[in-house]
């Protein structure tokens, strides 16, 4: 790749570029702004100040949606990548076993399923079941919702692996369980840590399948925030929200970088 | 496990006639496809033994097959008269090295030789020394906290080699080990695999579709074709008394001239050959005196020469000269190969060699001249 300087650009390119990226991050922008405001009014600029984010804190309601949040989050994401990574190595390592491709085809939909059809089927099985909905209903769905994304990197990642790394482990005297911990484990581990990064934000942002599911007292952020906001939006909320960029922001990163690790590696180079 | 480890380097002789390894019938399907079809072969301790064939040919799955990554549906692999066709492969006393090393990326050069012995059990003192053995075996010092993405493609071929090595096995595996290698870097290694090979008096069974490395390397040479072993002999035989026209064809260059056995005449068949006349060849045992028949023979035993040699007055029919014309020249440097039409119409390929470096006597296209080989170079083959 040969990246041009931003000074070679055209100042068209630079335009649309400059567009472009207005259009996505200048909402954040003015939400993280106005998350400083030190006014009692959204829209009204009163100078700087902490004190929305002091009023978070100070409101346990919200923290306890947030502890709530981090809670489903990240007992979801644990799981989809447990079973993200079963079904990604199941996939490309497993014999091919008949309707595979459905298997698969299936395992991708809910990448593009409507999230209210998720959401619906998943509170009428749990309806039907007599479930309890709170917690483990949420972390449930979540955990449907996260696998495939999981999946998707660890499958691409072991796709990429040489499959004779396993085989010469075997041959070294490893059975084949051990042969995939002691090799293929670390070699995807990156993968499986971006998709478990990936999968704990999909599930901290999600509020439609999220509220299908929940139950009383067991509010997520994003339901806490959406309920307030529907009472009139308190500045208090612009600081909880520019916490959630914040550390969604974060979480992406390194995910990126983890995957950008998990790539570097594993292929043996070509001869120099 | 510990047991197969700690059998020594140095494979036992055996009691004489009973081989290391014995291939006894073995077949491999997949689906439709035979890929090995009732294979049987046996490989000496000690000894230096290439597959050869070409892609396609059952060589990499026979050799899967010893090391434990396919299983046969039918026949036995018995190695020390023990059958080891159902054990999985970390059970065999057998390593491999893959044709693309596969070595563990995330392990630098001492863990990935040290790794099939920890799995081994050993002592860590003795990984310890065992490692420093390898690496100093395999010229390695200085290398060992590397990782492999910091190696050369030889270096990287030495690691795979002394990993392999590390658990002492009985029998070595190699898939194309110098496939991956440059020729000027080929030719060292070939010559430092064989005498590591010699030297320690290991067992290799190595697959290849390169002739001339199998050709070098070699102490036998099983030619395969379809599944099927079509001969196996030494380099030596294999080249000069190939067993079919198949193997004659696969192996090096040569010359094929189909026609009738006329008769036969003092240990010698006349050929007729439609496209270039009569021509003598030395009867193969048990050759029958008359029907179809190909004479082979190689380029470099032909000559060529613009007038008739002297006929050799004592044996009539000492030699072939078949009469021609020079249709293209190929210069490859130490010699050219020259496409001769003969007057009956067969073409024939002669390889001379380039003695002189300013050759003011050499061959033109369209010269004339005299293509003469004696009948102990040919070989009679069916057709």
């Amino acid at each position: 790749m040969n990246a041009r300087p931003l000074a070679q650009m055209s100042r068209f390119n630079i335009a649309t570029l400059a567009m472009g990226l207005a259009f996505l991050y200048l909402p954040i922008v003015v939400l993280v702004i106005y998350s400083f405001n030190a006014s009692q009014l959204v829209t009204v600029w009163g100078g700087w100040s902490l004190r929305w984010y002091q009023s978070f804190f100070n409101d346990q309601a919200m923290l306890a949606a947030a502890a709530m949040s981090l809670r489903v989050a990240a007992v979801s994401a644990t799981l989809a990548t447990v079973l993200g990574t079963l079904a990604a190595v199941a996939l490309t390592r497993g014999e091919r076993f008949k309707g595979r491709t459905l298997f698969s085809g299936m395992l991708y939909a809910p990448l593009v399923m409507p999230e209210v059809i998720t959401g619906l089927s998943l509170l009428l099985l749990f309806v039907a079941l007599g479930a309890e909905r709170g917690f483990w209903t949420v972390t449930i769905a979540h955990t449907t919702l996260t696998m495939c994304f999981v999946t998707v990197i660890v499958q691409s990642r072991l796709g990429g692996l040489d499959r004779s790394l396993e085989e010469a482990a075997m041959d070294l005297g490893c059975n084949p369980v051990r042969a995939f911990v002691a090799v293929t484990l670390p070699l995807i581990a990156p993968a499986i840590a971006a998709g478990w990064m990936l999968a704990f934000t999909l599930s901290l942002d999600d509020l439609v399948i999220a509220s299908f599911t929940t139950g009383p007292g067991s509010a997520t952020l994003p339901i806490r925030i959406y309920s307030e906001v529907r009472l009139g939006v308190k500045p208090e909320i612009n600081a909880i929200c520019s916490l959630i960029v914040g550390s969604i922001a974060i979480l992406i990163v390194a995910a990126s970088l983890a995957s950008k690790l998990s790539s570097g590696r594993g292929q043996n180079a070509a001869p120099m | 496990m510990a047991n197969a480890i700690s059998s020594t380097i140095t494979a036992e002789t055996g009691a004489a006639g009973s081989p290391l390894l014995r291939i006894d019938a073995v077949t491999k399907k997949f689906g439709g496809f035979t890929a090995v079809d009732g294979l049987s072969l046996d490989i000496k301790a000690g000894e230096f033994f290439a597959l050869l064939g070409p892609s396609g040919c059952g060589k990499t799955t026979l050799l899967r097959m010893l090391a434990g990554f396919e299983t046969p549906d039918a026949g036995q692999i018995l190695l020390n008269g023990s059958d080891i066709a159902p054990m999985l492969p970390h059970q065999r006393p057998v390593n491999m090295m893959f044709q693309n090393y596969a070595l563990f990326p995330h392990l630098t050069v001492r863990d990935n030789i040290a790794f099939g012995l920890k799995r081994a059990g050993l002592p860590r003192k003795e990984i310890k020394a065992r490692v420093a053995e390898m690496v100093a075996l395999v010229r390695l010092e200085g290398l060992e906290k590397r990782r492999p993405d910091q190696l050369s493609g030889g270096q990287r071929q030495r690691v795979a080699l002394a990993r392999a090595l590390a658990r002492r096995p009985q029998l070595l595996l190699l898939d194309e080990p110098l496939g991956a290698l440059d020729k000027k870097l080929r030719e060292n290694t070939q010559r430092e695999l064989l005498e590591l090979q010699r030297r320690l008096g290991l067992t290799f069974v190595v697959v290849t579709h390169d002739q001339e490395e199998a050709m070098t390397m070699a102490d036998r040479i099983g030619v395969m074709n379809a599944g099927k072993l079509e001969q196996v002999a030494t380099p030596r035989h294999l080249y000069e008394e190939p067993v079919s026209r198949w193997v004659a064809e696969f192996v090096g260059d040569i010359n094929i001239l189909e026609g009738q056995i006329s008769r036969r005449d003092a240990g010698r068949l006349m050929v007729s050959v439609p496209q270039a006349g009569i021509v003598a060849a030395v009867a193969p045992q048990g050759a029958s005196d008359s029907g179809n028949a190909c004479v082979a023979i190689r380029p470099e035993k032909i000559r060529l020469s613009r007038r008739a040699p002297v006929s050799d007055t004592a044996d009539g029919h000492a030699i072939n000269r078949l009469e021609g014309a020079v249709s293209d020249i190929g210069y490859l440097g130490g010699a050219s190969i020259y496409t001769v039409r003969l007057d009956g119409g067969a073409m024939l390929r002669a390889s001379l060699a380039n003695t002189a470096r300013l050759d003011v006597d050499a061959f033109g296209v369209g010269q004339r001249v005299v293509a003469w080989f004696a009948p102990d170079d040919c070989v009679v083959l069916g057709r």
